[in-house]
């Protein structure tokens, strides 16, 4: 199966370098196999000479049974169309590739990863630290090796678990009653932590030459702060009241979801991927749903896409009511534009809920289609909504909003990061566009049947805390165009292509599913070895990548302004952290 | 002029502050703790207060909601409980969190698995309501409910439901999901009447 990772533009690869690129003749697979030690210099020729210019995600395997460790890079054109896939293999013992940060300043947070939960270091790293696992962590989680310590067996069903099952809780079974384990030669009584010297050290500070002898204060804007959007940490070096660097920390929220999908069948992990971006549940399970369509090669019938053309729009407009009303939070209008926004996504939520089942995690997309149809009734409430209230609405939160006097004081001009700051640094979704860079996965590399609707993409030049807003409120007048379109067109039919099974069949090959999520590029990497649970899943998360911008956006801003910087940015740490 | 944009945005505020006032008076007094109120507090023109008064007011849950799975029995002429389940064990195998215990036993004289379960266990804080059992048991024995205030203060002893706890009858199952069980028996007869057509000797 050819995934749209083609072969085309690269035949150039292989003939610039012959000798360190081949193609990657694995079933299923595509892309190109690369020498790990000219990696630096064969992707500066692609970003140079071939115009790839974005560096979409950065993934790790690993393949136990044949003793190798892969890394996966991604590469798209902001130009737009289907992209570059390039892999290197190095050997578990001695897990060393050279580190693209250099090139591309977005692969910081994703290599610290690899390293974090895979072991494969990467030389030429600024800052290699842990970065979702706490800096003491022992071992690497995602290795086939490492078992968890509410370890039951490899892979879901759990023979345990039925017919002769026995009621038992999980934590009866491990010996300290908790989620813990210690490694081997670890005794807690004498062990002495050792504080975060290397996070603290590595922060710059800047000279001063001037008579005042002033200090530079190192301020940690904790995870528990009232408004981090979750639990988030920030270093920051303070000169005065202006931010001189900024360290953003996280991982507080991790909870391994991609050992745990390893351990899930596929059909097991939809439910798991509505926690991810938990507030846009639907369009975590579109991405994976794609993906795994890939994989499979099934396409849902007509209604089925047009129907998650309207939940997606549908989740689209509601975190943009989220992201306006807590940017606005933090900007200090306590909690009533919060109230405003939060009033129209109850009445989504209501659709939501009579369609799918449940408001927040709906798992309502399956492999070839939908779960169920629509209900009586609710398309009636849909059209109401979408032609009715929500442009009217719109443009009410419009008027209270966007010429405020106080929002334009504090947001324009603030928190700037520039067109090519912000493809060197991956960002996706508004942070990109507001920084003048048309780049939409729904025109750049059109999914499901996006290409039979009209809309535009929203794109704003400034890059400061106002355009992001800005084109967030575009974006939603264009997800209403949508809507509208897509309700009005909907037309009768099956909504599931196949019978509904749950032991899906998925060929062995890789894929990468990806869709225009709210807040950025979603997608999901997914290696299957044709048993009945993936080998590899990885989440693309586009909340942790547009964080490797906000140091960038908030040099020399005032320390009132971050707060306001992190809410344009649109986080959910349940997508950060996974 | 400065201050134009916050005193455009303070209109807005300053227009639902009046209109909240002014549709409390048009719904008088049955505008609340009634259903007729909630649905015009929860409809698409709202303009006022939206806000509805748990634990005097609530919001009726539509007919897909999941909340924690139960089993269906059906009601026998002695008022004898016919579980659906045969314990096949597809809940069990499909459940994501794997929170479902099945523990099924063999006829001692014919040695054959019992289309029954001996016991049944879902420990309730696991489970993740998301449906799977309810979608793929094939005899349309284990349903996801409706009812979401069960909230306890013993969770060792309480939040581990055996059958006892999980069964409940047809009719509730018809009360609550009135479309899918009409829908599920129209194809449960016709299903018997193909079975009996299929069956009658051909004279």
């Amino acid at each position: 199966m050819i995934d749209q990772t083609t072969i085309v533009p690269a035949h150039r690869l292989v003939q610039r370098f012959p000798q360190w690129v081949a193609a990657d003749e694995r079933p299923g697979y595509s892309g190109f196999l690369v020498n790990p030690e000219h990696l630096v210099e064969i992707v500066r020729s692609l970003r140079d000479e071939m115009g790839y210019d974005y560096l979409s995600s950065i993934t790790g395997v690993d393949y136990l049974p044949e003793g190798k460790l892969e890394v996966v890079y991604h590469f798209y054109k902001t130009t737009g169309g289907s992209g570059l896939n390039l892999k290197v293999q190095v050997s578990r013992k001695e897990a060393v590739v050279p580190s693209l940060v250099p090139l591309y300043s977005g692969a910081n947070f994703q290599e610290r990863e690899i390293w974090d939960l895979l072991g494969i270091h990467f030389v030429g790293h600024p800052d290699l630290r842990r970065i979702l696992t706490w800096e003491g962590f022992h071992g690497h989680p995602l290795r086939k090796d490492w078992k968890e310590p509410f370890f039951e067996e490899e892979t879901k069903p759990f023979k345990s678990r039925w017919p002769e099952g026995q009621v038992q809780r999980i934590e009866d079974k491990n010996p300290f009653k908790d989620n813990l384990q210690y490694p081997n030669e670890f005794d807690p009584e004498t062990w002495i932590p050792h504080s975060e010297e290397l996070l603290y050290s590595g922060l710059k500070k800047i000279k001063k030459t001037d008579d005042l002898h002033t200090d530079q204060v190192i301020i940690n804007l904790g995870p528990q702060h009232p408004s981090t959007h979750g639990v988030f940490r920030m270093v920051v070096v303070m000169d005065g009241e202006t931010i001189v660097d900024l360290r953003p920390v996280m991982g507080y929220l991790h909870r391994n979801h991609e050992k745990i999908a390893e351990r899930n069948t596929f059909l097991q992990n939809m439910p798991f991927t509505d926690r991810l971006d938990y507030i846009c549940s639907m369009s975590n399970n579109f991405g994976y749903a794609l993906a795994v369509e890939k994989l499979m090669g099934v396409k849902p019938p007509e209604r089925a896409e047009y129907i998650r053309v309207i939940m997606a729009e549908l989740t689209r407009v509601m975190n943009h009511f989220i992201a306006v009303g807590f940017l606005l939070n933090d900007l200090g209008a306590f909690f009533t534009p919060v109230l405003y926004a939060l009033e129209e996504r109850e009445l989504i939520l209501d659709v939501f809920e009579e369609v799918s089942g449940s408001r927040m995690m709906c798992n309502y997309f399956r492999f070839g289609g939908l779960a169920r149809d629509f209900p009586e009734g609710s398309e009636e409430k849909m059209r109401r909504l979408v032609f009715d209230r929500l442009p009217r609405k719109i443009d009410e939160m419009d008027e209270f909003l966007t010429k405020n006097d106080i929002i334009l004081g504090r947001c324009e001009g603030v928190g700037v990061i520039t067109a090519e700051q912000a493809i060197a640094n991956s960002a996706s979704g508004p942070v990109l566009r507001a920084s003048g860079v048309p780049y939409d996965l729904r025109r750049a590399d059109p999914y499901s049947i996006y290409d039979r609707f009209d809309f535009d993409v929203a794109v704003r030049f400034h890059g400061d805390i106002y355009d992001r807003y800005l084109v967030r409120m575009d974006e939603m007048r264009q997800s209403v165009r949508i809507l509208q379109q897509a309700v009005r067109d909907l037309p009768k039919g099956p909504i599931m292509s196949g019978k509904p099974q749950y032991q899906v069949r998925v060929p062995a090959g890789e894929s990468y599913g990806r869709v225009e999520g709210p807040k950025g590029e979603l997608g999901f990497y997914v290696i299957s070895t044709g048993k009945p649970n993936p080998w590899r899943y990885h989440v693309r998360a586009p909340s942790l990548i547009n964080l490797t911008s906000l140091a960038d956006m908030s040099r020399n801003e005032k320390i009132a302004d971050v707060v306001t910087i992190l809410g344009s940015i649109d986080i959910v740490l349940g997508e950060v952290d996974r | 002029m400065i201050g134009f944009g916050i005193f455009r945005g303070l209109w807005t505020t300053f227009r639902h502050l009046i209109m909240t006032y002014v549709e409390d008076l048009r719904k008088g007094k049955r505008g609340y703790y009634t259903d007729e109120g909630i649905e015009m507090r929860r409809n698409t023109d709202v303009e006022g207060i939206f806000t509805i008064q748990y634990p005097e007011e609530k919001l009726p849950v539509p007919e897909e909601f999941r909340y924690l799975p139960f089993l269906v029995y059906e009601e026998g002429e002695n008022g004898d409980k016919d579980l659906r389940c045969t314990s096949c064990g597809i809940c069990a195998k499909v459940c994501p969190p794997q929170c479902i215990w099945i523990v099924r036993t063999n006829d001692p004289e014919t040695n054959k698995p019992i289309p029954q379960p001996a016991e049944f266990y879902i420990d309730v804080d696991i489970c993740m309501s998301c449906g799977f059992c309810a979608e793929y048991c094939p005899f349309d024995a284990i349903k996801m409910d409706h009812d979401y205030e069960i909230a306890s203060y013993d969770r060792i002893r309480e939040h581990i439901y055996d059958i006892k706890k999980l069964s409940r009858p047809l009719s509730y199952y018809a009360s609550i999901r009135p479309a899918n069980f009409h829908r599920e028996e129209t194809a449960r007869t016709e299903k018997e009447a193909h079975r009996a057509a299929a069956k009658k000797p051909v004279s």
